[in-house]
């Protein structure tokens, strides 16, 4: 159960270790900033993918990942700004329809790694009503620490999801992960694909 | 050696390439110097043919292909390499093997002045964001250099690309002739 700040919104830290929570063998992408920051806090594993940087590519790489291993859950966690700058995606992943995709936005409304700037989603830009518009059959909007639950079950369950959760502007402090990303390629696919990772061509 | 036909089915043998490689993931924006090569790769079922609402997203894509182990290739036309700047820098990070075969507008023979600027610059682009770039200006030529970059790409982890150029697939001029 993730607790809310004293903002009322959910605490962003609270959300990731409630969601990763027994998460089996699913691939998470998390994108650049506090995304990032938060998988790592929960605890930095091969299966994970914090990225430094292709803001707006997050749930893409999700996308290519979840058709390149069709038996994986596969999560992407990423954040306003950074779904915002790659909402075609949403297009195209709803298009592409791959059943074993959540995409979770961690919602804060802000900018959190440049100084707090608001978002358009500060402004009323509705990314869950994007993600239906798009096509995506199954969305979640959560505002509330009772409906956690339902949103891990749906993240950890069958099917296309896109999930928002709203969650205080509060910023805890960055637990770095790895930052050579050829070092967080490599682990990843050797978690998938054994040794064998190394010597495909 | 070219044969008589290279001038009429380079995508078709651009397509056997591409099985030859194992490639499954196909991302592209179309462009009608491709439109041979993707109706093929769409009727193939094994393909994952996935169009992208622009070019950037197919190289998060392949990134996300390559860590599953799934080859993948990006198809676009020049004015998406402007597209793709700030994503590429993800697969020199990560060291992620990234073919793009890239049909030309605006060198050689263009009609519409807003492919010139992209066109110009594809190649330079591509360079600056540290990819490796091969052309081919005549029909013989496509298939040999595709698989020179397909195979630069996954023997040596970077982003690469075939330049397919204007030359090879013909000028459109909207009735102007």
């Amino acid at each position: 159960m993730a607790l809310p700040e004293p903002s009322g919104r959910l605490d962003r830290r609270a959300l990731c270790r409630a969601v990763l929570a027994d998460r089996g063998d699913m691939l998470v992408i998390a994108g650049l900033g506090a995304p990032a920051w938060d998988i790592t806090a929960v605890g930095d594993c091969a299966a994970n993918l914090p990225l430094w940087g292709g803001m707006g590519g997050a749930a893409m790489i999700g996308l290519g990942l979840a058709l390149a291993q069709p038996l994986r859950r596969v999560l992407v966690i990423t954040g306003d700004g950074e779904m915002l700058m790659g909402l075609g995606s949403l297009a195209t992943i709803a298009v592409t329809r791959p059943p074993n995709l959540a995409i979770l936005v961690q919602d804060n409304e802000h900018y959190g790694e440049t100084g707090m700037q608001a978002t358009h989603t500060h402004h009323g830009v509705d990314l869950v009503a994007m993600a239906r518009g798009a096509g995506f059959a199954r969305t979640l909007l959560v505002t509330r620490p009772e409906q956690v639950p339902d949103l891990r079950a749906a993240i950890h369950g069958a099917g296309l999801l896109f999930a928002l959760a709203k969650i205080g502007a509060g910023a805890p402090p960055p637990v770095l992960p790895p930052r050579d990303g050829a070092f967080l390629q490599a682990r990843l696919r050797e978690t998938i694909l054994g040794p064998a990772a190394h010597h495909q061509s | 050696m070219p044969t008589e036909d290279d001038a009429g089915t380079w995508p078709d043998r651009l397509y056997d390439l591409l099985k030859a490689h194992a490639i499954t993931q196909v991302a592209l924006v179309p462009d009608a110097g491709h439109a041979r090569l993707i109706r093929r790769c769409l009727a193939d079922p094994a393909l994952s043919v996935v169009t992208l609402t622009t070019e950037e997203e197919g190289v998060a894509m392949l990134c996300g292909a390559w860590l599953g182990g799934a080859k993948g290739v990006l198809l676009m036309q020049s004015s998406g390499v402007g597209n793709c700047v700030n994503m590429l820098s993800l697969a020199l990070l990560h060291r992620t093997p990234l073919p793009m075969l890239v049909t030309m507008r605006g060198d050689f023979g263009e009609f519409n002045p807003a492919q010139v600027p992209m066109g110009s610059a594809a190649q330079a682009v591509l360079e600056a964001m540290g990819t490796l770039v091969r052309r081919a200006d005549r029909a013989e030529d496509v298939v040999p250099t595709a698989d020179a970059t397909i195979r630069l790409a996954f023997n040596t982890f970077r982003p690469t690309a075939t330049l397919i150029g204007q030359r090879v697939i013909g000028a459109k001029t909207f009735g102007k002739d």
